[in-house]
């Protein structure tokens, strides 16, 4: 675990992409500075992807945030190659997945990277046990096991007693269940999610991202997540990457982004979120060890559950707890400013 | 001399003119001006249109259009020996296939073939209704003595849409892998579509012998294979790219994505292209009886040439039920495939 935490499991490296005819031509160019809409205008290519750098670590959720033509879904096509780059690397445990062979890039989506689709994308002619089971049947690993493990899956998502279903019987919702579980049939470490949960209707969201959320604390992959929703990518972000116009705004654990947001875009986007339910104590207490007494609080709770505790007290003090040793302190007058969306210059005098 | 004459010489090509003058046949006209004596002088209002013939009246080395046409002809003579012998033994295997559907299928009895034939469709239709239906429409035909032309007619359909099938679908699915092919296809299958039917025949009686059967079977082919080619393009691109594009994600090799999602997919389509092509060889298996095919279409071809009225109306009516049986049963096994792809 201790090496998984260091190394990233998958990192992407300067990676560029251009569309339009002469793609490589253009890359001295981009890389000088010329913008998106100069680039448009003098050339006729279209910047989608600007020197990217993520890292991504087993077991964890990196969610990839960013409007409608930000480059997110191109980004995450990169990772198992459905879009080629125009420059850069993609490194899985080291290994540079733009340089496989085409025999290698099929392994490689086989067994080591599974995908959600926004629109499901299942095999509307196959049974939705069939479709479950694609990916052990395209290794050509056929026959009882598969099955087996595919009904298994099936049930784990919850949708036993449809296996002999055709997917234009089932609602949105179950036909995307029946995507994860084409995902996790093919038992890769890594699984790609673009826009999984955008198509459905907001309480099955919810529904789908506890589920995501549940197979995920028993499961461990390493998942790429793809939307456009921020309320979305707060929950099940451990590592958030806010993308704009091709280029990476900010990247960082969730709670700094909202604490500290780099630039005016990404305050505009933080700004009407509710930031008590959405930050924890661990992210605005001070970390001084000094105990007297005071009320406990976990470090994971909520803005809104110590504003609860203390029940309108301005002058509360709690001590932070993690795990049952105390890690800092928690003052109400901490807790109200870190309510206000400040703004990024601000923060920057603040700070000198 | 004539309108034109003066022009040449304004040119200077008079030399020209009478070194090329090859004294070829005189034409009507130049006979008729010499009967009469007068000169062919005219005035603007009869100017002629400066055709080749008309030059040619003024300047001898200019060719004249009969030239044209005798050189196309020329030119074919010229390729069809060597086309032939490249050709014929490529061909031979239709030959066999029609001479051998059409012996089969008189030399079994009528009680074997209708069964059969009514077996047939009900599998591939599933519908009693459809198989009731057809088979009042055949035990009608053999009433009236027609069964032995409707079944040949029926036997050289079955052979060209078959072959159409095994050269159409593939040749579909290699266009729409490939754009450049389809840029170069789709022409061929338009001049092939619209082509009047009757000038199919014109090159094939110059390279085969009116008394092959592949004559006609090459026809029909050429005819009838444009809607497999065209449908199967159509149906493999129109496969959701979603899907494709998730078939993919998971690895899929060439070969998985084109068996196991673009062909399933696009079968719908590609069973309307069959249905097309059965009703297209239908059509031409008619006009095709003007080179020795035998059928339906022989007895309307009697009919016009003998003005047996009668004959020609009868067997008319047969082939319009033939159709309708086919057209039926093939919309019938279509509706079957839909059902089956759609779940």
């Amino acid at each position: 675990m201790n090496m998984n935490a260091t190394t990233p499991k998958l990192s992407i490296r300067n990676l560029y992409k251009i569309f339009g005819t002469d793609p490589k031509a253009m890359l001295p160019h981009v890389q000088a500075g010329i913008g998106k809409p100069e680039l448009l205008a003098r050339h006729k290519h279209v910047l989608g992807l600007e020197d990217i750098n993520v890292d991504m670590y087993a077991g964890k959720i990196t969610v990839i945030m960013g409007l409608s033509g930000s480059g997110k879904s191109t980004l995450i096509r990169h990772l198992n190659r459905l879009i080629e780059p125009t420059a850069g690397e993609i490194l899985l445990d080291g290994a540079d997945v733009t340089r496989l062979s085409h025999d290698e890039l099929r392994k490689l989506r086989q067994s080591r990277m599974s995908m959600v689709f926004q629109k499901f994308a299942l095999l509307p002619h196959r049974t939705v046990l069939d479709n479950t089971a694609l990916a052990p049947t395209i290794r050509g690993e056929p026959g009882a096991g598969t099955r087996e493990s595919a009904r298994r899956w099936l049930e784990r998502v919850g949708l036993e007693g449809y296996e002999q279903h055709y997917p234009h019987q089932l609602s949105g919702g179950m036909q995307q269940r029946v995507g994860i579980a084409r995902a996790l049939c093919s038992e890769a470490e890594i699984m790609l999610m673009d826009e999984a949960f955008s198509a459905l209707d907001p309480i099955i969201r919810t529904d789908m991202q506890a589920l995501l959320l549940e197979l995920q604390r028993e499961l461990h992959k390493t998942i790429i997540f793809i939307t456009h929703d921020l309320d979305e990518a707060l929950r099940l972000a451990d590592h958030l990457v806010v993308l704009k116009d091709g280029r990476i705004v900010q990247q960082g654990e969730p709670q700094e982004i909202i604490l500290k947001p780099a630039d005016e875009y990404i305050e505009n986007f933080v700004r009407d979120i509710n930031r008590a339910r959405v930050l924890r104590v661990r992210s605005v207490m001070a970390a001084t060890g000094g105990t007297d007494g005071h009320d406990r609080i976990d470090a994971n709770a909520t803005l809104e559950d110590a504003l609860e505790r203390a029940q309108g007290a301005a002058d509360h003090v709690f001590d932070v707890t993690d795990g049952g040793c105390v890690v800092g302190t928690l003052a109400m007058t901490d807790l109200f400013k870190a309510l206000v969306p400040r703004h990024a210059r601000q923060e920057d005098a603040g700070g000198s | 001399m004539t309108t034109y004459s003066g022009l040449f010489e304004a040119f200077g090509l008079k030399g020209w003119c009478e070194a090329g003058s090859s004294g070829g046949p005189v034409s009507m006209a130049e006979l008729l001006a010499k009967t009469t004596g007068k000169a062919a002088e005219t005035n603007l209002w009869d100017t002629p249109f400066p055709s080749l013939d008309a030059l040619h009246g003024a300047c001898g080395a200019v060719p004249r259009t009969r030239e044209l046409t005798a050189g196309i002809e020329r030119l074919f003579l010229g390729i069809k020996d060597p086309l032939k012998t490249v050709l014929d033994p490529l061909t031979q295997p239709l030959s066999w296939a029609i001479d051998g559907a059409l012996w089969a299928i008189l030399v079994l009895p009528w009680w074997i073939v209708i069964p059969i034939f009514l077996a047939v469709v009900q599998f591939a239709a599933r519908s009693g209704r459809i198989t009731g239906f057809v088979a009042s429409v055949l035990l009608m035909l053999a009433f009236v003595d027609h069964y032995d032309f409707a079944m040949q007619t029926l036997a050289i359909i079955l052979v060209c849409t078959v072959i159409c099938v095994l050269f159409g679908v593939p040749i579909g699915i290699a266009m729409a892998r490939n754009d450049r092919l389809q840029r170069s296809v789709i022409p061929v299958l338009d001049m092939l579509q619209t082509l009047p039917t009757f000038v199919y025949l014109i090159p094939l009686i110059f390279l085969f012998s009116v008394t092959e059967s592949k004559l006609y079977g090459i026809a029909i082919i050429l005819y009838a294979i444009v809607p497999a080619i065209r449908l199967t393009d159509l149906g493999i691109r129109l496969v959701d790219r979603d899907v494709l594009e998730a078939a993919e994600a998971f690895g899929m090799s060439q070969r998985q994505k084109l068996f196991g999602v673009q062909i399933p997919l696009a079968l719908p389509n590609i069973m309307a292209g069959v249905n097309q092509t059965i009703m297209m060889s239908l059509a031409m298996v008619v006009i095709a009886s003007l080179v020795s095919a035998p059928g339906l279409g022989a007895l309307v071809l009697r009919g016009i040439n003998k003005l047996e009225l009668g004959v020609g109306i009868v067997a008319g009516l047969a082939i319009v039920m033939l159709a309708i049986v086919l057209d039926r049963v093939t919309k019938a096994a279509l509706a079957q495939v839909n059902l089956a792809t759609k779940h």
